[in-house]
């Protein structure tokens, strides 16, 4: 079958690039990899480091499986895409615990969850097995890209309002013992909100999120 | 008294979806009605149940390391930990598949409720999850592994069933329009969350 041929960067893979950050974004609207994403964005480090983990991963599968897409027999197609996705894990955990080993025991069993993370399967399912390998890398950074603004949206609140600090750096003063000892918004008396850590608050983070979204787009409101 | 203590933590304390948000993807696409929701609850159960202590024994036989000193002592060095994730995956998305076989096979009318929902549980993170859990937990033996298997299997039931009854029930509320469908939905499990926080002293 002949393909026309289009540019590069044509109006179509612009859009499979952009599309994953707002309209169509994976966590928000397609509701992919939710799993492994709230667990860890309780300070900003981990959950920069899981999103280029996942984009990484997101991007190399979608590009290998739509490579050999004409070769994969229909009916074992999962457990081969589960072996694809298992190997490109298992890469990026030997990293993590070769060049950042604090980090990767922070993640502990959520950097291999990245195989079960719903984006990759979706992704691979929905695209790489209909689209060629340069359409499938564009899919893969823009739902890669998705993912990983609204970890860091959800990382940034939750580390901020949490512990005051971003990046483990002291954003908004220091507090100390004493009321007179400490600096910054701490001197006024502020408190952090201990409950901005717990596991809980980061469901109603993205339930906000989402919230601002729709209501911003409304196009996207569902009926019911 | 072990095991009851690992079988209320697993279903409570460490809920697979309210301390650890594992298997939200399924979580939230299968909770409309409470009937499909028992079904996916289930499923996972039957397999979690399995897969755990399946993958324990493969685990602390073959991959830990010092494991295959049971082959010898030149093998006694051998650790074949980083193969774990392939190993795991590989055996639930087989375990699944024989499942599946096995109750289409033996048990009908299960494979009629079930039938849509088993391909779907290989990718449901609380399944892999459950496995990677328990290689961290470093249980003693196959019965303990297989108690952490079936308790997260039903804190996972328990959950999805109870918020399937309430997003029955908030179908007929006044929601404002952004927030209806999975808005609601992602903060009401925020507040269940916070109540099953309330578990988190108990020591048995």
């Amino acid at each position: 079958m002949a393909e026309v041929k289009e540019a590069l960067f044509s109006k179509q893979n612009k859009a499979l690039l952009s599309d994953p950050l707002n309209d169509n974004n994976p966590i928000s609207v397609q509701v992919l990899g939710i799993c492994s994403a709230l667990a860890i964005t309780v300070q900003l480090k981990p959950a920069v480091v899981m999103s280029l983990a996942v984009l990484f991963v997101v991007i190399a599968s979608n590009v290998v499986v739509s490579l050999i897409r004409n070769l994969i027999p229909g009916r074992i197609r999962i457990i081969v895409q589960l072996l694809i996705v298992a190997s490109l894990v298992i890469l990026v955990d030997q990293v993590l615990k070769a060049y950042a080993y604090d980090v990767s025991k922070e993640l502990s069993v959520f950097v291999g969850l990245i195989i079960t993370n719903c984006i990759v399967m979706g992704r691979l399912e929905a695209f790489a097995l209909a689209n060629g390998p340069w359409k499938s890398f564009l899919d893969g950074v823009g739902n890669g890209a998705g993912y990983a603004l609204i970890l860091v949206i959800v990382a940034v609140f939750r580390e901020l309002l949490g512990s005051g600090k971003l990046f483990g750096i002291e954003i908004l003063g220091h507090k100390a013992k004493t009321l007179a000892e400490s600096t910054g918004l701490y001197s006024l008396g502020y408190e952090n909100n201990g409950f901005m850590l717990l596991s809980p608050m980061a469901l109603v983070t993205v339930g906000i999120i989402i919230w601002v979204q729709r209501s911003k787009n409304r196009k996207l409101i569902e009926q019911h | 008294m072990e095991y009851i203590n690992i079988f209320v933590k697993s279903i409570f304390i460490d809920n697979m979806i309210f301390a650890y948000f594992l298997g939200m993807c399924s979580y939230l696409a299968v909770s409309k009605t409470v009937n499909t929701a028992v079904g996916l609850g289930a499923a996972v159960v039957f397999v979690l149940s399995i897969t755990v202590p399946v993958n324990f024994l493969i685990d602390s036989y073959l991959l830990k390391p010092g494991a295959l000193s049971w082959l010898g002592e030149e093998y006694a060095s051998i650790d074949l930990s980083f193969l774990s994730f392939i190993m795991f995956i590989a055996v639930i998305a087989s375990m699944v598949q024989l499942v599946e076989m096995i109750v289409e096979r033996f048990a009908p009318a299960l494979y009629g409720a079930l039938g849509i929902f088993l391909p779907l549980i290989a990718v449901n993170c609380a399944i892999l999850g459950g496995s990677l859990f328990m290689q961290q937990k470093d249980f003693a033996n196959v019965g303990e592994s297989a108690v952490y298997g079936l308790g997260s299997g039903i804190g996972w039931l328990l959950a999805i069933v109870a918020i399937a009854a309430i997003r029955e029930k908030i179908a007929y509320s006044h929601i404002p329009g952004p927030l209806k469908g999975l808005g609601i939905t992602f903060i009401i499990t925020g507040l269940m969350a916070i109540g099953f926080m309330s578990f988190s002293g108990i020591k048995l």
